[in-house]
């Protein structure tokens, strides 16, 4: 099963966040009262190490599993989209106390409720989807 | 019998993680996930799960092959799974309890949200399905959703695709982005949490 190596990683992403406390409203509230080291330590290592993994990709042309060279796909250098559409993220992270990753893994932890959190997500997406033209990027 | 080395291995998985162990960790995912070919960021699956719900022949930013994306699907799955693992099978003693300093729980107290001691839960009370009989819960839960999905997808990214990916690849986007997330975060949490929770 190809596939299965999918869910092995999301159940690794499941225990890490779990385990550190990363799905926690309460870190989250924390972090941005910028009172502990714990949340910016645990992105700092990962920013740190994940910089570290992409230069020795390029470097030495790493292919992936299937052969193939590996490509980061460049995000587009306009502005607006990131300042604006970063600040409503934003907001919704720390009024819910959940990124999209922690949604799931507490969904699993047996918190059903945020299953109204997964349909308005995507109620949001889609919004987004209908007035992206109307939006300056 | 289950044996001892698999009991000990147990135990030590329940331990909370330390910082460094959890950033390791998320660099690994997401080394794994660019050896695969793939990237990594979770908010592309709502825009998959709106695509595969029928949105794809609504609106032409649905138009995409998400069969391409199921692996994504699969990704989100595991962090399902693993959540119930984690929480079931390999909690800690106190495991229900979210570690977080004596300033953050002054600042809780501040806003009216009282603990015994300083065991704060791990996980929120309005986490549930009676609290949204309550607006706070309605709209942490509905409210937070809505904005999470539609700041995601503006930015083109969240805390995976623009704090991890986009950063590990020196992208100024994401760091714009990640920018926007803490003013985002930080207007929500000096300036709104006062009107909600008084």
């Amino acid at each position: 099963m190809r596939m299965s190596r999918y869910i092995f990683v999301g159940i690794l992403l499941g225990f890490t966040l779990y385990k550190t406390e990363a799905v926690s409203w309460f870190r989250i509230f924390e972090m941005f009262h910028f009172q502990s080291f714990h949340m910016y330590g645990i992105i700092g290592t990962a920013v740190v190490a994940g910089i570290l993994i992409v230069q020795f990709i390029r470097r030495y042309h790493l292919k992936s599993v299937e052969g193939k060279e590996i490509v980061i796909p460049p995000k587009n250098k306009t502005y607006p989209r990131y300042i604006i559409g970063g600040f409503i993220f934003g907001l919704g992270w720390a009024l819910a106390g959940i990124c999209p990753a922690p949604m799931f893994i507490l969904l699993g932890s047996g918190y059903t409720v945020l299953i109204l959190f997964l349909a308005s997500a995507m109620a949001g997406t889609y919004f987004y989807g209908v007035i992206r033209k109307r939006l300056p990027h | 019998m289950v044996p001892d080395w698999l009991v000990q291995l147990r135990d030590f998985i329940s331990q909370p993680w330390p910082w460094w162990v959890g950033g390791l960790m998320i660099a690994l995912i997401m080394f794994l996930l660019l050896w695969f070919g793939k990237n990594f960021g979770m908010s592309e699956n709502f825009r998959v799960m709106c695509a595969a719900d029928g949105a794809d022949e609504m609106n032409e930013f649905f138009k995409i092959n998400w069969r391409d994306q199921e692996w994504n699907l699969l990704v989100a799955l595991g962090a399902v799974f693993g959540g119930y693992m984690a929480s079931h099978y390999f909690a800690a003693p106190d495991g229900t309890v979210a570690h977080v300093s004596a300033a953050t729980v002054e600042s809780l107290r501040s806003l009216g949200l009282q603990f015994e001691g300083d065991r704060v839960p791990l996980v929120p009370e309005w986490y549930s399905w009676t609290a949204l009989f309550n607006w706070r819960g309605l709209l942490m839960v509905i409210g937070g959703g809505f904005l999470v999905g539609f700041g995601a997808r503006y930015a083109g990214g969240c805390t995976s695709g623009h704090a991890i990916s986009g950063l590990s690849a020196l992208e100024a986007p994401s760091l714009v982005s990640v920018i926007g997330f803490f003013l985002g975060g930080m207007t929500m949490t000096y300036f709104i949490f006062p009107l909600i929770f008084k």
